[in-house]
């Protein structure tokens, strides 16, 4: 007979990580999907200095790995399969993934969000190319070199500190006049000597050929155009893009509820609209998109599916 | 896969005859890591025909950025010790990679 799970969690982020564990935990056969790297995009974070209790080594891998650890070692699953397609309508679910087709009970589904593009000519050519959205993985090629980060929210600005220890100089390019990013952050910002900072612009261009040789900027109160040229010693520059996220939902396109953005519309117990399914973290409706956050809705929908498949599966 | 550095990547790569695909990674690189296997499993299946080799951008940056390569992961794929095609960040899939290999191989 083919196996049905209870619960089968998409996402290997903060969020799936915590409802495995929590499910797990909780005697119920659990299975953590994940397509691409396991821990979402904490894993490419440096610095995890807001999650409570992580102070030593606490940076987004060894944070993730401790998690990974702890869902094992309750006897979660977790598999590497990207899924295609959905069938919640039954009282079992079944999800088509590239490599094998689930079965459950529930479903929690935590597939977190994704870095936005600034969508501008030039910028898909040249990622990878000096274009990067990961300061983890690319920084180390700008030792020495110049880099601007695009953004003024939190992870924009942490970046920008963490890039100053490898580029010789950092420039945050902002498309207000204040940044976003908390004022603790803030303030290491504006002591940093190697950081400067662009108000009210953005990027309009990207340019080179093969690697990124200059940029075109837009002031947007005055409209004016500036380009700048790599140094012609360096040949080139680094241009890392932190200017929001979008939510990977598109899976549940016209199954969920969500809002005008593509996040899921869920209540305080993390319902969707379909009974049996959940869903946690950076993909849902919430105020605050943080790990401890995160984990906290991960939590909550593995009771709550626990629940769901005691009422509904065991009289 | 064979690990090559700045110091062999010229003979391993640049001077070989045939097809050489070259997996940049980093220990740092989240995203290169969880590639990793998959390339490995690619190996198995056209290490026949391709010879794999995979390198460490962090002691060779200068040799990376040569080869114009300034993001990981990047799957680039030689043949006769010219780039002729390459796969970077989120188009660095199993999928992409594998096409990338039939294509020119």
């Amino acid at each position: 007979m083919e196996k049905i799970y209870d619960v089968v969690i998409i996402g290997a982020g903060p969020a799936g990580l915590s409802a495995g564990l929590y499910a797990a935990r909780g005697k119920m056969s659990t299975l953590i999907l994940e397509k691409d790297k396991t821990g979402g995009q904490i894993s490419t974070t440096n610095e995890v200095a807001n999650y409570p209790g992580s102070i030593e080594n606490a940076t987004g891998p060894s944070l993730v790995a401790r998690m990974v650890e702890q869902c094992k070692e309750f006897g979660a699953e977790m598999k590497k399969d990207t899924i295609k397609e959905v069938q919640v309508e039954g009282k079992i679910k079944v999800l088509v993934g590239e490599k094998e087709t689930y079965k459950a009970k529930t479903i929690i589904m935590a597939g977190g969000a994704s870095p936005r593009l600034m969508d501008v000519p030039g910028e898909k050519k040249l990622t990878g190319k000096g274009v990067s959205y990961c300061a983890t993985c690319d920084a180390d090629f700008f030792t020495d070199f110049e880099v601007f980060v695009i953004g003024g929210g939190d992870s924009a600005v942490e970046e920008a500190i963490h890039l100053t220890k490898f580029a010789r100089k950092v420039t945050v390019v902002h498309r207000r006049d204040e940044l976003r990013a908390a004022k603790s952050i803030q303030e290491k910002a504006f002591k940093n000597e190697k950081i400067e900072f662009i108000w009210d612009t953005v990027v309009e261009e990207v340019k080179g050929d093969g690697l990124v040789e200059s940029v075109v900027f837009k002031n947007v109160k005055s409209g004016e155009l500036h380009e700048y040229h790599a140094d012609e010693e360096d040949g080139t520059f680094g241009i890392f893009v932190f200017v929001g996220y979008l939510p990977q939902t598109e899976l549940f396109k016209e199954i969920l509820d969500m809002d005008k953005a593509g996040y899921l519309i869920t209540d305080d117990n993390m319902n969707t609209n379909v009974a049996g399914v959940f869903a946690a973290g950076d993909c849902r409706v919430k105020s605050l998109r943080q790990v401890v956050t995160a984990v906290a809705d991960g939590a909550i929908a593995a009771i709550q599916a626990e629940k769901y498949i005691a009422n509904v599966f065991e009289e | 896969m064979l690990a090559v550095d700045k110091d062999t990547f010229e003979k391993e790569v640049l001077e070989a005859e045939g097809a050489v695909l070259v997996d940049y990674w980093s220990e740092g690189c989240e995203p290169c890591k969880a590639l990793m296997p998959d390339i490995e499993a690619l190996e198995e299946a056209y290490g026949d025909t391709v010879k794999f080799v995979k390198l460490d951008t962090t002691k060779a940056r200068r040799l990376a950025i040569k080869q114009k390569v300034l993001g990981l992961p990047t799957i680039a794929l030689y043949k006769n010790g010219e780039k002729i095609e390459e796969v970077t960040k989120e188009d660095a899939s199993k999928a992409n990679v594998e096409a990338m290999i039939k294509k020119h191989v």
